[in-house]
């Protein structure tokens, strides 16, 4: 039975509603996906438990953790993120810096889009662990091949995202821009530039997705360290436990510089972007 | 009475457009004067966009001769703000040529105050209602050294009471900074509340059927007597009265 509100207005009690509704909300928020984590852990430690599958088959969570605990106290976990992340930011870097102007400029030219498109697209659609071969003879072991990988595999998705969006600014800013007179590089940093802000940062954010899951393969095969090469490397000693604690920290980091990127979308002016 | 010293004066002489194969304008000729206030009307498709178009100089005419005195600005039918500007730097795009800071910072709070967004100077377009926006545009191009303004539909996308508002609106700020105005609209009432001539034009290729001048004094009444009737003669006109049969229509 429902009990009418004894005090205060009615507007006030909708407030107070919708505020609980929030509260709940924001807990069901943090909660759910909580459980969802806790139960797949408790699948893993009732399977290892049980020896459903052989030890060197599936790792168990305590021999994951004590191999986290090894690979921390030898500082080469810590390495080995270092080296990844300063791959994969200095290759998305230069993703970006060269794609997104590249984007702005093959968007505001038609015959320039006509003529490299098809290439473009041919490109992106060639899977960066295509290029391994090549990255291997041109740049040696290091930092270059994998570097040169997450190039490959980020710059024409950006290129084309980047493109696509200078395509469907609405003419009508371009008529504005045109009645007070912007032109050249005003016209491209005033205008087409802040008008596309918010579909290039949701490019970079599935750009950089990209570059990291081509770190790994790139690092396996072309570097002496990184996570990907963590990973091979557990492999060739038979240590999947190791390799479990690799894919774990790959996962997390991935998830830490999306949510960083996201931050990105907050901005007051590209908010505009997101709200519809 | 309204200070009409304005240098923005437009001339069409025999203009004629097409597209394609599709007349649009045939031989048209309009003559704007200073501080002038026309407005447009005409059945749907018979290219009253088109005459803003030529006015503009954003399309140039297949044959005629257009003449432009004055620097001309549009409001748009639809949202044409910057979405990444607040409403500040909205308003000051159309100051933008002015170099003195401090005239250009005395002349945006101006402006601001004059369409009544002082609280809201640092809010986004998309964080305004339909007709707050609109009041931006219209400082937008009252900024500066403007002389003309062309409206397409200015206020087709309000509901019925925020356009009453804003032609009430449009009218103090015209009081305040007076500019030749060429409206185009498809709502006669709002075309005999605003206009000093009304020109109703024909179906495409368009050319002017009927010329209406309205001298009542502004701001007016829907209910004072020469804007009914000026819209009984525009409804006449456009084959629209209520008792007309249908079949004619």
């Amino acid at each position: 039975m429902i009990k009418p509100a004894t005090s205060g207005s009615p507007e006030k009690s909708v407030q107070m509603v919708s505020t609980s509704m929030r509260k709940e909300n924001n807990v069901l928020r943090f909660l759910l996906p909580v459980i969802v984590v806790l139960s797949l852990l408790l699948i893993w430690f009732s399977i290892s438990y049980l020896n459903l599958f052989p030890a060197y088959a599936l790792p168990s969570p305590g021999s994951v953790l004590k191999s986290f605990r090894q690979e921390l106290l030898a500082a080469r976990l810590i390495n080995d993120v270092i080296a990844s992340l300063w791959r994969v930011a200095v290759g998305f870097v230069l993703s970006a810096v060269l794609g997104i102007p590249a984007g702005l400029w093959l968007g505001q030219h038609f015959y320039a889009r006509q003529a490299f498109v098809p290439l473009l697209n041919f490109f992106r659609f060639l899977s960066p662990l295509a290029w391994i071969p090549f990255a291997i003879l041109w740049f040696h072991i290091g930092d270059k091949p994998a570097v040169f990988l997450i190039f490959m595999a980020t710059f024409f998705p950006l290129v084309l995202a980047t493109m696509s969006a200078v395509a469907t600014i609405p003419s009508i800013y371009f008529r504005v821009a045109h009645d007070y007179n912007y032109k050249g590089t005003e016209l491209l940093t005033k205008v087409t530039f802040p008008a596309v802000l918010p579909q290039v940062i949701t490019a970079l954010r599935v750009s950089y997705g990209i570059a990291w899951v081509v770190i790994v393969a790139a690092e396996m095969v072309g570097c002496q360290d990184g996570l990907g090469y963590g990973i091979w490397e557990a492999r060739n000693g038979l240590r999947l436990d190791a390799a479990v604690c690799y894919m774990i920290v790959i996962g997390l980091m991935g998830m830490g510089i999306d949510r960083l990127l996201a931050q990105l979308t907050k901005l007051p002016n590209v908010r505009w972007g997101y709200e519809r | 009475m309204k200070d009409k010293h304005t240098a923005g004066r437009l001339v069409l002489e025999k203009v004629s457009h097409s597209y394609g194969d599709i007349s649009v304008l045939n031989d048209l000729t309009l003559v704007v004067n200073p501080g002038e206030i026309v407005v447009l009307v005409g059945p749907s498709g018979c290219g009253k966009t088109t005459i803003l178009n030529l006015l503009s100089g954003h399309i140039e005419p297949v044959y005629g001769i257009i003449q432009r005195e004055g620097i001309i600005r549009t409001v748009y039918q639809h949202d044409s703000l910057f979405p990444w500007l607040t409403v500040s730097e909205n308003i000051s795009i159309g100051l933008r040529l002015i170099e003195d800071e401090a005239r250009r910072r005395k002349e945006l709070n101006e402006l601001v105050a004059l369409v009544h967004l002082g609280d809201f100077r640092n809010h986004y377009p998309h964080q305004l209602s339909g007709g707050m926006r609109q009041r931006v545009e219209l400082a937008r191009v009252l900024a500066g050294e403007s002389d003309i303004l062309l409206m397409d539909e200015p206020f087709s996308s309000l509901d019925y009471q925020a356009r009453l508002r804003m032609r009430r609106e449009l009218i103090r700020l015209l009081e305040k900074r007076p500019r030749t105005v060429v409206f185009v609209t498809h709502d006669i009432e709002e075309a005999a509340q605003l206009a000093d001539r009304v020109l109703v034009l024909s179906n495409r290729p368009a050319t002017i059927c009927r010329e209406l001048h309205i001298s009542a004094l502004q701001p007016r009444d829907l209910t004072d007597s020469e804007v009914i009737e000026a819209m009984k003669e525009i409804f006449k006109e456009l084959g629209l009265q209520a008792h007309d049969n249908i079949d004619t229509v």
